[in-house]
């Protein structure tokens, strides 16, 4: 008996040696084939010059003029407005949705009735549900809001707060009523009792929806077109216009560029919090 | 807002009981009822909390939902100022000359392909880097950023990448030996698996961190179980592990063929619904007859987007959830 179990476990450790080494071999030629090819080809070919550039290949730059060609989309590309016209969206949009979402959620999470759940329903269908692109223009026409960035977090914010909603209400639901009675019988009113205790307990569900809803609203591009199209430019919009509507037409060495830079903000913060966000992302996902 | 006005004053009133209460008694009031009285609830829960959130659903979310079962009846477009109701000849003009279905026929493959490429690309990824060693966590890393890019420059690097002449075809060129020269963008058949390729290689590394986190609830035991009974890897996986990733199946398979079925970034910038209408996605018909002012063609296809996403959304979600609840 013990010499078959001795057996096996020789048997076990060999083959778990020779995982040791295919497992990662395996590991970086997908990342290689998978990432390194795509990646590469934007980074020589923002290294390029116009003529070298002009149809994309794997060849690395003869003369690596990658700052050159950031500059140049710098100047030219509207660059520096377009990323405080994404600030200007993303920053209070998201403001928003966290307090109102989380508000809301309190409320949502500590109340049980029926008129609660269907409130609740409603207020979390906007995760699946698309919104209606089209009219919301119309609706902003009547408001006066259409072309605004006012307009534009309204949108933003109507879309995302079922996320927050659904999040928050779910991490809300965890947390002992208990800790707001104490607050309460020292004669707190639900204001203080909500800024005071439950927002701080919120900081980690929070966090989640501020990356995943900072991810959304960085890169949206669809949504921005039907409502600040041509009125205020965001660094998506403004990548979408020279890249198919002329400035850069098939100038690939400038269109990388710009897809590197404008990629810098959301990657530098990603590599600067990376365990957070992996770990806040996927603690929502799987209960 | 006049709720704002009544809660205050109402919160004071339960103040002073609670103090005249303690006073009286000597006891600390938390002691005097495990359980609150209902009304006491509502106000410590006051219902104005609600209304901010619900405004802002309300204006920006349900109005226009609502805009869109009235305004594709209508022959609003940017020529003529009136808007009037025409019934139904939207849907008839629509389904009659094919772009409807065809739109509702590319989304609805697009979406399955999508969310079958993801799911099986992030769970390959997952069974691959399970173990936590110092490659595999740079390599999920790795994996991780086109994630966080923005969709429209993903769909500007794979329109260069599989350009006739581009690096794919070169790639290929050099291993086989033989010029290669694929429109992998340009065939009116497979065109749509590449570009649901493509948005499956964005959003794969997502998947596969959600399929990571979900192994990892697993418990050893039962794999060691299964393995000193001598189930091979495969029949372990495929038995045991499987089957207990249904939440995170669940999750990703949703989000996959829901968030796809609004896709638009990545076609958008790598075929722009072509060839031949073959890609063309309802988002991207809607985008299009927007800018051609046809205002209320595109509440048209945006309403049957609605619908779509609506009848599929409710059962999947609760046949995945059933999924779960049988294990």
């Amino acid at each position: 008996m013990s010499t078959t179990t001795a057996a096996l476990n020789r048997r076990r450790r060999t083959a778990s040696e020779k995982r040791r080494f295919i497992q990662p071999a395996f590991a970086l030629a997908a990342a290689v084939l998978l990432l390194g090819v795509p990646f590469w080809l934007v980074i020589s070919t923002a290294g390029k010059n116009q003529a070298e550039a002009f149809n994309p290949n794997l060849a690395p730059p003869s003369d690596w003029r990658l700052f050159e060609n950031f500059a140049q989309v710098f100047d030219d590309g509207r660059m520096v407005t377009a990323f405080f016209g994404s600030l200007l969206v993303m920053v209070p949009a998201v403001f928003g949705v966290l307090l109102l979402g989380s508000m809301a959620a309190w409320v949502l999470g500590r109340r049980s009735s029926r008129g609660m759940a269907m409130v609740y329903a409603l207020a979390i269908s906007g995760i699946v549900l698309p919104p209606a692109v089209v009219t919301v223009v119309l609706l902003l026409r009547q408001l006066g809001l259409a072309g605004t960035a006012v307009g534009m977090i309204g949108v933003y914010m109507g879309m995302y707060l079922s996320t927050v909603i659904f999040f928050v209400t779910g991490f809300v639901r965890t947390i002992p009523p208990e800790l707001e009675e104490a607050a309460r019988v020292d004669g707190a009113s639900p204001i203080k009792v909500f800024a005071r205790i439950i927002l701080p307990l919120l900081v980690p569900v929070l966090a989640t929806a501020t990356i995943l809803i900072c991810l959304y609203i960085w890169n949206d591009v669809f949504y921005a077109l039907f409502v600040i199209g041509g009125r205020i430019d965001t660094l998506p919009l403004n990548l979408y216009q020279v890249a198919s509507a002329g400035l850069y037409l098939q100038n690939w060495h400038l269109i990388f560029s710009y897809i590197i830079l404008m990629s810098l903000p959301l990657l530098i913060t990603f590599i600067v919090a990376q365990r957070k966000i992996i770990s806040g992302i996927t603690s929502g996902a799987v209960k | 807002m006049p709720a704002l006005c009544v809660g205050t004053p109402f919160r004071k009133g339960t103040i002073m009981t609670a103090s005249i209460t303690s006073t009286r008694k000597e006891a600390p009031p938390q002691s005097t009822a495990p359980t609150p009285r209902p009304d006491r609830r509502h106000k410590d829960h006051p219902l104005w909390f609600l209304v901010p959130a619900l405004i802002v659903l309300v204006v920006f979310f349900f109005i226009p939902t609502v805009f869109n079962f009235v305004y594709a009846f209508t022959d609003w477009s940017s020529f003529k100022s009136a808007i009037n109701f025409i019934g139904t000849e939207n849907f008839v003009s629509l389904f009659s000359n094919g772009t409807l279905l065809n739109s509702l026929k590319v989304t609805l493959i697009y979406a399955v392909l999508v969310a079958i490429f993801q799911n099986l690309f992030g769970l390959i990824l997952a069974l691959l880097l399970e173990r936590d060693t110092k490659v595999n966590r740079a390599v999920r890393v790795a994996f991780f950023v086109p994630v966080i890019m923005s969709a429209l420059a993903v769909g500007y690097i794979f329109q260069a990448l599989l350009k006739p002449g581009g690096a794919l075809n070169g790639i290929l060129s050099f291993v086989s030996g033989s010029e290669v020269s694929i429109a992998w963008l340009g065939n009116t058949t497979w065109t749509i698996v590449v570009v649901a390729l493509v948005h499956a290689w964005k959003w794969m590394g997502l998947s596969m961190l959600i399929y990571l986190a979900g192994l990892k609830t697993i418990s050893e035991d039962v794999v060691e179980a299964a393995k000193i009974d001598g189930a091979s890897w495969w029949a372990t996986f495929r038995k045991i592990r499987f089957p207990l990733l249904a939440p995170a199946v669940t999750f990703n398979v949703a989000t996959a063929l829901l968030g796809s079925m609004n896709g638009f970034d990545i076609v958008q910038a790598t075929t722009e619904g072509g060839p031949g209408g073959t890609t063309e996605l309802l988002n991207i018909f809607i985008f299009r007859t927007f800018g051609q002012g046809l205002f209320a063609q595109a509440t048209t296809m945006s309403l049957v987007l609605f619908l779509t996403v609506m009848i599929l959304a409710f059962p999947l979600i609760s046949i995945l959830r059933k999924r779960e609840d049988v294990l």
